[in-house]
């Protein structure tokens, strides 16, 4: 009788459990997608529904005026295509120097070398506003303002550290052996890199790729110091400036609609790629 | 050809691969810092026309007596201690959650990231919507609920301002967390519960000595991160309450970003950055410090 008893027990336990795990994933998935949700609500309402009182939860009539306004009042298609642009060229570059320091940090014995990677670490806390005006002074003496190099540079160098200490990460799972074997097989270092290495290191470079491109089109202050000219402006600053003809009109549909389009590139890819944006950032900041 | 010679021309290729990546480096994070220590110790603002002067350290005894300066700075430490103790609770939480196995657990996993993926800055607005005293979603359910009968004015009031940017920022930056434990939960073998369970420990017991334990280097590498994040938050101030009302959530960063941008006070600025720096380094070099003892242990 005793184990039957126990074993009711257990189920009732198991029952419960069952039940705060479903009440916690529940409140977790609202949480995290409410105030997305209500940005996509806002941004299909009429302007009187979105500044009714009562609050009108789910409207019933749907425009699409807010989302058209964007690109017939703003140059939205321009902003996209400056953060993209950005964006892109930024994540090439930071690929492009940061994964043969990561090997030379890897492989190569240099004497100093942990010396670099501390100081790799330490600089990955640096918050911006301690750098932009620094940066700035460079910006006006060599004049790059309203410049895309203005924002690539910084965007490649912010992402630099996160890249070296992603591929090296990945450069130590790597067998020794093949390497070994290339090099009795007269392979150079830079040939065998290239010609070896890269097809290998393709998959471990999307994923760092992914980090750096979200970093780079979220990144905001550089954008706003250094970028003045409306045609060149990214995503966030674009958004955040969207004002109506007076302080008091703010065109709540405006950046609504602004919000999704700006942040759909960035949900899209968290869709596709969820896994390997967890394994870049774990091993970004766990193993470093 | 000797192996001495080899291994001096692996390092020249080392060295090869390694500078341009240091190069870009340097100007970006070590030349502005270094940059601003010098300017700290010149005067230049609207005062004197923009022209530099020597003033050695007139800048940091202006600091000293710089009320607007120790309130972002009393700013900085509430936003700080308040939303990273919150992130780290409701981050181990969700870690936590999400290790169990359940059915679409993939699902709720990717969703968990969603907010750290967007823009800090657009994401503000996104919250400052929600928080807008005349139809603002939030007074709306709390008038229905009966708490309040007129809207409040969350981001023109001092402590309810620090609160929804608390809240906006929790938001945003408890998935980080959240993906990094969940990492660590994984790397701890199941066996060890199983082994400790059978010693008859609870659940709670099993939680403080083995997860907790066992936890803490991932625990005190989020922790690093936020706290410098938090440290230096702007973008979500910058849009949410614009360091107002009255400078009431006016952080470090805001302020120097003022100083710099709209005072046009450099030397200023530059001390106020040099100061930022300093107490950012010793506070990671604390954390740091535990973190190495801990790998040791």
């Amino acid at each position: 009788m005793a184990t039957l008893r126990d074993r009711k027990k257990l189920k009732l336990d198991t029952n419960f459990k069952q039940i705060i795990l479903w009440i916690s994933l529940v409140l977790i998935v609202i949480f995290f997608l409410v105030p997305i949700i209500w940005q996509v609500l806002t941004s299909v309402k009429l302007n009187e529904d979105i500044s009714a009182i009562p609050t009108i939860y789910f409207p019933t009539r749907f425009t699409f005026r807010h989302y058209l306004e964007l690109f017939e009042r703003r140059p939205f298609l321009l902003y996209i295509f400056n953060s993209a642009l950005v964006s892109i060229i930024s994540t090439i570059l930071c690929l492009t120097l940061g994964s043969p320091a990561a090997y030379a940090l890897t492989r190569l014995k240099l004497p100093g070398e942990n010396v670099i990677l501390a100081g790799i670490l330490i600089v990955t806390l640096f918050p911006y506003v301690l750098l932009f005006l620094g940066l700035l002074e460079i910006v006006k003496a060599v004049g790059l303002g309203n410049n895309y190099l203005a924002l690539i540079i910084p965007y490649t160098a912010i992402n630099l550290p996160l890249t070296i200490l992603v591929m090296r990460s990945f450069f130590q799972q790597l067998p020794k052996d093949l390497e070994d074997a290339a090099k009795i097989d007269g392979y150079k270092i830079i040939p065998m890199l290239i010609e070896i290495l890269l097809p290998m290191t393709l998959p471990a470079l999307v994923t760092t790729g992914i980090l750096t491109f979200i970093f780079a089109w979220n990144e905001y202050i550089f954008a706003l110091t250094f970028i003045t000219r409306d045609t060149m402006k990214t995503i966030p600053v674009a958004t955040a400036q969207l004002g109506g003809s007076t302080l008091w009109d703010i065109p709540y549909g405006s950046i609504a609609a602004a919000t999704i389009l700006g942040t759909l590139p960035l949900v899209i890819l968290v869709l596709v790629f969820q896994r390997r944006i967890v394994q870049g950032l774990t091993a970004g900041a766990v193993k470093g | 050809m000797n192996k001495n010679s080899i291994v001096s021309k692996e390092r020249l290729t080392g060295w090869l691969l390694l500078i341009p990546a240091l190069l870009v480096l340097s100007l970006v994070f070590i030349y502005p810092i270094a940059r601003a220590f010098w300017l700290s110790l010149l005067t230049e603002n609207l005062g004197n026309q923009l022209q530099p002067e020597f003033s050695g350290l007139a800048n940091y005894s202006r600091m000293l007596g710089d009320g607007r300066f120790w309130q972002s700075m009393g700013n900085t430490t509430i936003f700080t201690v308040i939303s990273v103790i919150l992130e780290l609770i409701l981050g181990l939480g969700i870690a936590l959650v999400l290790n169990q196995s359940f059915r679409g657990r993939g699902i709720v996993r990717t969703i968990t990231i969603i907010p750290w993926a967007l823009p800090t800055a657009v994401m503000g607005l996104a919250w400052a919507w929600i928080f807008n005293d005349q139809y603002g979603v939030v007074n709306d359910i709390l008038q229905r609920l009966g708490l309040i009968d007129l809207g409040i004015n969350w981001l023109g009031s001092p402590t309810l301002a620090m609160t929804a940017l608390i809240i906006a920022d929790v938001w945003k930056t408890t998935p980080f967390i959240s993906i990094i434990l969940l990492a660590g939960l994984q790397s701890i073998p199941q066996d060890l519960y199983e082994a400790y369970a059978m010693d008859g420990a609870n659940v709670w017991q099993s939680f403080s000595k083995i997860t907790l334990p066992l936890l803490m280097p991932q625990i005190l590498i989020a922790l690093l991160f936020r706290f410098a994040q938090a440290f230096g938050v702007f973008d979500l101030i910058q849009v949410m309450t614009g360091g107002g009302p009255a400078g009431t959530t006016e952080t470090v960063s805001i302020y120097i970003y003022s100083t710099v941008m709209r005072y046009l006070d450099f030397g200023y600025g530059a001390a106020l950055i040099v100061v930022t720096f300093l107490l950012l380094i010793t506070a990671v070099a604390i954390v740091s410090w535990f973190l190495n003892r801990l790998k040791v242990s």
